[in-house]
């Protein structure tokens, strides 16, 4: 099994405990802050376990990239907590479990991977992403989302045998080394979370928005700017590829949209809400999701522009009943292609 | 026999009487597995002095007859077992009255769920009837007859049946009468405070008199709609669940279920809770009020409601609801038949374990759940078993296991409900005598030819 290369001694030494300390959800003070890590540290059971909202930020917030989130769901998964309703955690891992029904199909390249999200096939489209081979389903599917449920093992036991199946079934028979990440989640699996744990991944990962900006560039030509002011909702796994933020503005400026100043955007995101909602945290997800519209709202946006799927689902409803016109970022930049 | 033929052509119109036999064969059965009969004529009378005459002439010539709605019942309730006139009740699908001050309507008996629905939200959007789980065609008369239930029970009064505000009947024996306080009054508002007479056609199977029109009891139809879906795994929790919920008195509609397939829901149990409000304030108040009705399970992380998406709500919110009618198409083959029973809350583990024994044992597929009716009062609780017609062995299986599931609803302390003919004897053999003779006296009295849906409600074949 494979352990999180996780280092002790750095969190022990952390000055800062920025991981507790910018946690947009609990409120410690930096004593109870140190005491929180502390406890982490030795394994004990302590607030941040219950308190968490597992909303990944900490990944990012943490200056020694030594995994405080990683950290915190295998100490919830050690001591028994469950951050969802247990019968609706077990319901989860049979509803996203391996169906076996993988199809082997011959794909080149570019392969774009849809996650466990196959309404979104309709994305894949037209001039900017037509030509893409799309692989989706349960038997390719990254499980990234049960760190949400105190279940690191359940992606320690999936994932290799993903791996495998996106391997054996589409890369090597179509002689091909990357695999485009249409969700933050895969993306944070393969350059995250895989490597945290010691998970080989034999293919290069690409982000969505790299391979879109890259595409944008080459139809540069073809491209009628928008002209809109649009409001981004930063999805939880984005957290583990902040690096990755910086491309929704140069997509923007692509196709002519105007990415809103607001307060709750880029490390200062808010979670959609729909895992709140799984944790039962009705009044906290209903709050965060008034606060998430009203600021994009009050930031002059006329659009709501997602990557997440689960972030649309969750949120669409309530941005269109405020006047955004809810949109995912690829039908964005079909917009600006007339496609 | 060409006589009662030519008679009924005389009262209805050659177009309205059938005896070709691929009518026949049809009107002979229904989509359960109670073995077929054959009716002689199929009768479509449009006006109740028809359905009169038809009486009348059914009784003089000693000929059976089987009122029939939508002919959904699923238990052969409208299988002429004795033959005779199937009288198919569709023509009288005239919707009379609606009050919207007094909040009832008045509809013929032959006015289908459907029809209902849509001339509500057309006409009078600010009301709604209480909408069972059946096909749209199911009708009304037919649907309060067998005491049926539905989407407002839960919140707006119980057992369909008790929803009614007024009845006409004909009798038996040729007479038209008015029941409720339309027999005194030109108003179909309430059956108190006269002796209330309604029940000696409700809950009969056809046996007392042919129903003709109905007096309803509507609802104010709220513009915002919700569900929330609360999942355990502990059915012994359930009952207790369901009695939190419902004393929030928030639920317009409450219903559990249990089913195998897709597996990830297979040994856990669903509650359903719908929410209808005025306004969004309201809605986030009663969503709040039932949440916390059972905020100890939510703490224990022993349960919890599920996040559902958007377009699982929309199907979860339809009435009525459609998965019931995608399930009973499951095996394909055209068969499908549940036993619903009617029971106390605290019976529902006990009908959960026994179903789960009885598919297991007849090798069936199966799909369980219950309606709340009443403020908790009862539950509606089903088994549901879809087969294929054509596989002989599946249909003596799924007719072994319905046997099986109504034995077990009368051990479990509940009756089973619009039963087939065996299921009827099995509640009669448990039946104090006094009320089984009670029963037998006023069938005597209201229908002394014997004509009225003969083999129903009878102690001896």
């Amino acid at each position: 099994m494979t352990e999180l290369r996780w280092n002790p001694d750095i969190c022990a030494a952390c000055e800062t405990v920025d991981c507790l300390e910018k946690c947009q959800y609990v409120r410690y003070s930096p004593e109870q802050a140190r005491g929180e890590r502390d406890r982490l540290i030795r394994g004990e059971e302590t607030a941040i376990l219950t308190d968490c909202v597992t909303c990944y930020a900490c990944e990012e917030y943490c200056p020694h990239h030594n995994h405080p989130f990683y950290l915190i769901v295998e100490r919830q998964e050690e001591l028994g907590i469950h951050p969802v309703p247990k019968p609706i955690e077990k319901s989860q891992v049979l509803m996203m479990g391996p169906k076996g029904r993988i199809v082997p199909e011959a794909v080149r390249t570019p392969v774009i991977n849809l996650c466990y999200f196959p309404m979104m096939k309709g994305a894949i489209r037209g001039r900017l992403l037509g030509d893409a081979s799309v692989i989706v389903g349960s038997d390719i599917f990254c499980n990234l989302m049960f760190l949400h449920f105190a279940r690191n093992s359940t992606i320690r036991e999936r994932l290799p045998q993903m791996i495998r199946n996106i391997m054996t079934h589409y890369l090597t028979p179509g002689g091909v080394d990357e695999l485009v990440c249409y969700h933050d989640e895969c993306y944070g699996t393969y350059t995250s979370w895989a490597p945290a744990f010691g998970i080989d991944v034999p293919f290069r990962p690409v982000h969505f928005f790299d391979f879109l900006n890259r595409r944008l560039e080459a139809l540069a030509g073809q491209i009628k700017p928008l002209g809109l002011k649009a409001a981004y909702q930063r999805p939880c796994s984005n957290r583990l590829c902040p690096e990755t933020d910086a491309w929704v503005d140069a997509i923007f400026e692509k196709i002519g949209v105007e990415r809103t100043e607001r307060e709750f955007d880029h490390g200062n995101a808010l979670c959609c809400g729909g895992v709140m909602e799984a944790q039962q945290r009705f009044e906290l997800a209903e709050s965060n999701r008034e606060r998430n519209i009203a600021d994009m709202k009050a930031s002059g946006a006329t659009m709501a522009v997602f990557n997440c799927p689960f972030c649309f689902f969750t949120l669409a409803e309530k941005a269109a009943q405020a006047g955004l016109m809810p949109v995912m970022m690829s039908d964005l930049c079909h917009m600006a292609l007339g496609d | 026999m060409n006589d009662i033929h030519d008679e009924l052509v005389r009262i209805v119109g050659a177009a309205y009487v059938s005896r070709a036999g691929e009518e026949l064969y049809l009107y002979g059965r229904d989509q359960g597995v109670q073995p077929p009969g054959r009716p002689d004529y199929v009768v479509l009378p449009a006006t109740t002095e028809e359905v009169r005459r038809i009486v009348l002439l059914a009784g003089e010539n000693g000929v059976p007859v089987v009122p029939m709605g939508g002919g959904l019942v699923l238990s052969g309730l409208t299988v002429p077992l004795k033959g005779g006139i199937v009288l198919d009740m569709k023509r009288m699908n005239r919707i009379l009255e609606v009050n919207e001050l007094s909040h009832y309507c008045v509809v013929e008996a032959g006015t289908t769920q459907g029809a209902l629905q849509a001339y509500l939200a057309r006409r009078h959007p600010a009301l709604k009837h209480s909408v069972p789980d059946a096909p749209p065609v199911a009708t009304i008369a037919g649907n309060v007859a067998i005491h049926g239930s539905g989407h407002l029970s839960q919140s707006e009064g119980g057992f369909h049946s008790e929803m009614v505000t007024g009845l006409e009947v004909v009798l038996p024996t040729g007479e038209v009468c008015r029941l409720g306080s339309c027999s005194t009054v030109d108003k179909w508002f309430s059956r108190a405070p006269l002796p209330d007479l309604a029940g000696l056609f409700l809950g009969w199977n056809g046996t007392t008199g042919v129903i003709t029109k109905v007096g309803m009891k509507l609802f104010p139809s709220f513009p915002l709609k919700d569900v929330l879906m609360f999942m355990t795994e502990d059915i012994d929790a359930v009952p207790e669940v369901i009695s939190r919920i419902v004393s929030t008195e928030m639920g317009e509609d409450i219903t559990f279920f249990v089913t195998p397939k897709p597996a990830y829901f297979d040994g856990f149990q669903m509650t359903n809770v719908h929410i209808v409000a005025r306004t969004p304030r309201e809605m986030k108040l009663r969503q709040a009020l039932v949440r916390e009705s059972v905020q100890p399970y939510l703490d224990r992380k022993e349960a919890g409601f599920l996040p559902l998406p958007a377009h699982m709500k929309v199907n979860l919110l339809a009435a009525p609801q459609k998965s019931l009618s995608e399930f009973a198409d499951i095996r394909k083959g055209g068969g499908f038949e549940y036993v619903g029973s009617i029971m106390p809350v605290e019976s529902i583990p006990g009908a959960y374990r026994a179903g789960l024994g009885i598919a297991a044992r007849n090798g069936v597929t199966y799909s369980m759940g219950a309606r709340v009716v009443g403020r908790g009062h009862a539950v509606m609780f089903y088994y549901a078993f879809p087969f294929n017609r054509a596989d002989e062995a599946e249909l003596q299986s799924v007719r072994h296991a319905l046997e099986a599931a109504n034995r077990a609803a009368l051990d479990l302390g509940g009756i089973p409900w619009k039963t087939e003919v065996a299921g009827q004897r099995m509640i009669l053999a448990r039946m104090d005598p006094a009320t089984v003779a009670l029963m037998e006296r006023l069938r005597a009295l209201l229908d002394p030819n014997g004509i009225m849906n003969p083999g129903n409600w009878e102690v001896a074949p």
